[in-house]
């Protein structure tokens, strides 16, 4: 491992006209690459709080057949205490916790505050292509915010507060038949704002992956993370233009009277389904392939190997990509689509399942004849393989439309796509953030709370969403606010594990406060030479600006990069 | 336990037939006879309460797998999910719990200080794309098999009409036998025979009832937003879709009572449209209709109609 000082040692004179801003000129007006990086991650940090809190009083309400805690929290929040208001807010929780979660924790940690982070990078470039572009794209993503949440706080459905629909605002329940009041609106515009936030984020990402790569670092020397934030841009570049579609149309037939998805003006509302889900379902893998990406390098930092197939990989990813696109109705199995379209996508679906082996089977033999050290950041990358293969092969059985007809829409998918998002994305996503914390902040985390947070964590997820494939089996249809007294046990035992996962946060977030109370400092790479990409070789944290002038990337015998010259 | 006849719906077809033909006589022959079936009713119907048969179709505490199965098409999904499908899950989510507990013990930094150059392995990274490959031709055969056999609907015996709005099922029978419709809500909590079997959130005040071993299609479709009609015992599940008529079928092996939710998010009332199924002999489905079609006669009596839900 070779540490080049020469382009980031920092000559006062140069940097003078660069001297960070301070204050809050300094993230309101951000241009930095690291300090929007940090704008992401802290904002991530706060959704994810948000989108836990809502799922712990869903888990809460479903302890126990009959209504118990929402009556409660609606009684608190609109003062109305009443069996249709709590059952409204239920509906709103969960619409709720998906979106935040999806729009406001997982993508915005990945893209926005890691990819944003560390392309730059790792690919020897000062900055994104586009900084004030860059800016535009967190901002962007705070208003969507605001108004999701306001959406909670105007009526929705008549008589009640927000949008209950699900975040996949099937119309015609999001439209003026179910949802009349403005909820709806703001909820499209919210999303209508993280949709254009991603664009523009994902347009940076391109421009600056294709154009500024130091010389030396071609296509297929990049870190698989490079590889991974690169095919994820395409994905948003080419799926969320649909949704803006799809969300303009169900706008209008709320507000201007068109009929696009309503049939009594000859509209379809399955017309929204084939175009929410041509977004939905790369959508998925926009939230699991940067966490790809952070995993293959985390398990060869820790295992201190180069990436088992790295062009196995790559291309792993970009038929996972190429094939995300043609999958959509997998979503759709019953709503009566004819037989010879389900054919169709039962064999492309199933077909996902071939890339996304190659990659687990990569990452095992990566680790395979590795010298492996168990830190915080690999024992959450360990995780994350074990319960993505989980998610990925109940993802196979749900591929069969067949069996899909026994298992759509209940615990079983919510258990399916939990254990690849709530397990798999956000392992990956606690992974990567024990991997780059020393480097992002300067400071060492305490290890054995790191371990600790991994455990409850671990057991507490697990807990809540393995008895959910039971309940898949036995019927129990999901986003059902009350149950049949037969689902008792099995969603009691899912709530404690919410509880344990709940108490796992608490660990993360005194964890975050003690190491910047203890001021721990780290070293330029604190994990050994494993860490062969080039943000190790710069100090903890970087300097405000690195590579001003584009150093000549070189690749030792071990394959660490090497930057030389530049400033 | 009353039947309510709503003179038209938004199929105004099937209502003006309903009414033009069916009504008048209704009301003379309810008028005739309002009193002596009005007592046989209630007499059947403790009689049938009484006899009510077992419950076959409902999920049961703590249980692991599907529930049971009582139609051909479910029979296949459960076997072969239990015959191809579970042990993939299972096995794959093993192997790789393995493998990886055997890296993590074999190729620990104390144990293996010094780690292989091995960057790839062509041979080893074709037989993993290929192995799973074949794996999937081989369960895509019976899964295809098993679709067909889901989408292409038999000839029916019975085509029964399942319409969903906010928040009940309303059931409709071909005018071949009788060409009524009633209303199925969840039974009140304090109208529950948890004795006779009655479950909370399942059992429904008025059931639709179909004869054994026919094959029966159910039609589905809703009034306002999207709901779906599952029923898991006998294979069943099709969203209900405003402005389209969609298709499910089974052929209920044994009589008994099958139990299913709507399974679509549709508003507050989502989890409160329970669907239940009465399957019956061919004479008890014959003697059912007759009770059926002179409830619905005599629901006429009060002339007290639900209005036509909005259409916008």
């Amino acid at each position: 491992m070779t540490t080049v000082s020469g382009f980031v040692s920092s000559d006062a004179e140069k940097h003078a006209a660069h001297t960070p801003p301070t204050g809050l000129r300094r993230y309101l007006f951000a241009t930095n690459h690291k300090d929007i990086g940090t704008l992401y991650l802290c904002f991530a940090i706060m959704a994810g709080v948000i989108g836990s809190l809502l799922s712990i009083a869903i888990r809460a309400e479903l302890m126990s057949p009959g209504m118990h805690v929402f009556p409660v929290i609606s009684a608190i929040m609109s003062g109305d205490g009443s069996d249709g208001a709590a059952r409204n807010l239920y509906n709103v929780f969960f619409s709720a916790h998906a979106l935040v979660m999806i729009f406001f924790m997982v993508m915005p940690a990945m893209m926005g505050g890691f990819g944003n982070w560390f392309v730059p990078l790792m690919i020897g470039a000062p900055d994104m292509a586009f900084p004030r572009l860059n800016n535009l794209s967190f901002w962007l993503l705070v208003a969507s915010f605001c108004m999701l949440v306001s959406s909670m706080f105007v009526e929705g459905s008549p008589g009640m507060n927000g949008f209950g629909g699900g975040w996949v605002l099937y119309p015609p329940f999001s439209s003026t038949m179910g949802t009349p009041g403005p909820a709806g609106d703001f909820i499209i515009l919210s999303l209508h704002l993280a949709g254009a936030s991603s664009i523009v984020g994902a347009i940076n990402f391109i421009a600056t992956i294709f154009n500024m790569r130091a010389p030396g670092m071609t296509l297929f020397r990049m870190p698989l993370f490079v590889w991974s934030v690169l095919a994820t841009a395409f994905l948003l570049l080419l799926a969320l233009p649909v949704l803006a579609g799809a969300l303009t149309m169900l706008l209008t037939d709320r507000n201007f009277h068109t009929s696009f998805f309503d049939p009594a003006g000859g509209g379809d509302p399955l017309l929204f389904q084939h175009l929410f889900w041509f977004f939905g379902h790369p959508e998925v893998y926009i939230l699991i392939l940067p966490g790809f990406g952070m995993i293959s390098q985390i398990v060869s930092t820790f295992s201190r190997k180069p990436v088992f197939g790295y062009m196995g990989m790559v291309l792993a990813m970009l038929t996972i990509c190429a094939l995300g696109f043609v999958v959509w109705a997998h979503h759709m199995f019953v709503t009566g689509i004819p037989l010879a379209e389900q054919e169709f996508f039962v064999i492309t679906t199933m077909a996902i399942a071939v890339p996304t082996g190659v990659k687990v089977f990569s990452w095992i033999a990566t680790m395979w004849g590795g010298s492996i050290a168990m830190r915080p950041p690999m024992l959450w990358a360990i995780g994350f393989i074990f319960v993505f293969t989980v998610g990925g092969v109940t993802g196979v059985v749900l591929a069969n439309a067949s069996l899909d007809r026994q298992l759509h829409d209940t615990y079983y998918v919510v258990a399916h796509f939990h254990f690849t998002m709530s397990l798999g994305a956000v392992f990956s996503i606690f992974a990567g953030f024990y991997y780059w914390f020393p480097k992002m902040t300067g400071y060492l985390y305490n290890e054995r709370l790191a371990k600790l947070h991994f455990w409850l964590t671990f057991a507490g997820i697990n807990i809540v969403f393995l008895p959910q494939h039971f309940l898949g089996f036995a019927g129990m249809p999901r986003r059902q606010v009350d149950y049949a007294d037969a689902f008792t046990l099995w969603n009691f035992v899912s709530s404690i594990g919410a509880f344990i996962a709940g108490i796992g946060t608490l660990v993360f977030l005194y964890l975050l406060y003690e190491a910047f109370a203890a001021k721990r400092v780290a070293a330029a790479n604190p994990w050994g030479e494993g860490a062969t990409t080039l943000e190790w070789t710069l100090p903890s944290p970087p300097p405000f600006h690195q590579f001003e002038t584009p150093p000549a990337i070189r690749f030792d015998g071990a394959g660490a990069a090497v930057a030389e010259g530049g400033h | 336990m009353t039947v309510t006849a709503h003179a038209a719906d938004e199929h105004a077809g099937q209502a003006r037939h309903w009414e033009t033909s069916w009504a008048p006589m209704a009301i003379a022959f309810g008028s005739m006879f309002l009193a002596p079936l009005t007592f046989a009713a209630a007499a059947v119907m403790l009689a049938s309460t009484g006899a009510r048969a077992a419950v076959l179709g409902a999920p049961t505490q703590g249980e692991i797998g599907f529930q049971p199965v009582n139609s051909d098409n479910a029979a296949d999904i459960v076997w072969f999910h239990n015959a191809f499908l579970l042990p993939v899950t299972i096995g794959v989510s093993a192997l790789v719990l393995v493998l990886l507990a055997y890296v993590v013990i074999n190729f620990n930094e104390r144990v293996h200080p010094t780690p292989s150059k091995t960057t790839h392995n062509w041979t080893l990274e074709t037989v993993w794309t290929i192995l799973p490959a074949l794996a999937l031709i081989v369960i895509a055969f019976p899964s295809l098999r098993l679709l067909q056999k889901q989408m292409i609907v038999p000839t029916p015996d019975l085509v029964l009409k399942a319409t969903a709005s906010q928040w009940e099922w309303r059931y409709g029978y071909p005018k071949e036998v009788g060409g009524f419709q009633f209303d199925s809500l969840p039974k009140d909590d304090s109208d529950l025979d948890l004795a006779k079997g009655d479950m909370r959130l399942l059992t429904v005040d008025n059931a639709p009832v179909v004869p054994v071993d026919k094959v029966v299609e159910v039609d589905v479709t809703s009034l306002d937003v999207i709901h779906s009609f599952a029923v898991p015992s006998l294979g069943m599940r099709v969203d209900a879709i405003p402005g389209r008529l969609t298709q499910t079928w089974f052929k209920a092996e044994r009589e008994g009572v099958f139990y299913g939710q709507c399974s679509n998010i549709c508003g507050i009332g989502h989890a409160f449209m329970p669907i239940e199924i009465r399957v019956v002999s061919a004479d008890d489905y014959q003697a059912w209709l007759v009770r059926a079609k002179k409830k619905q006669f005599a629901s006429m009596e009060g002339v007290e109609l639900a209005a036509a839900p909005p259409t916008r």
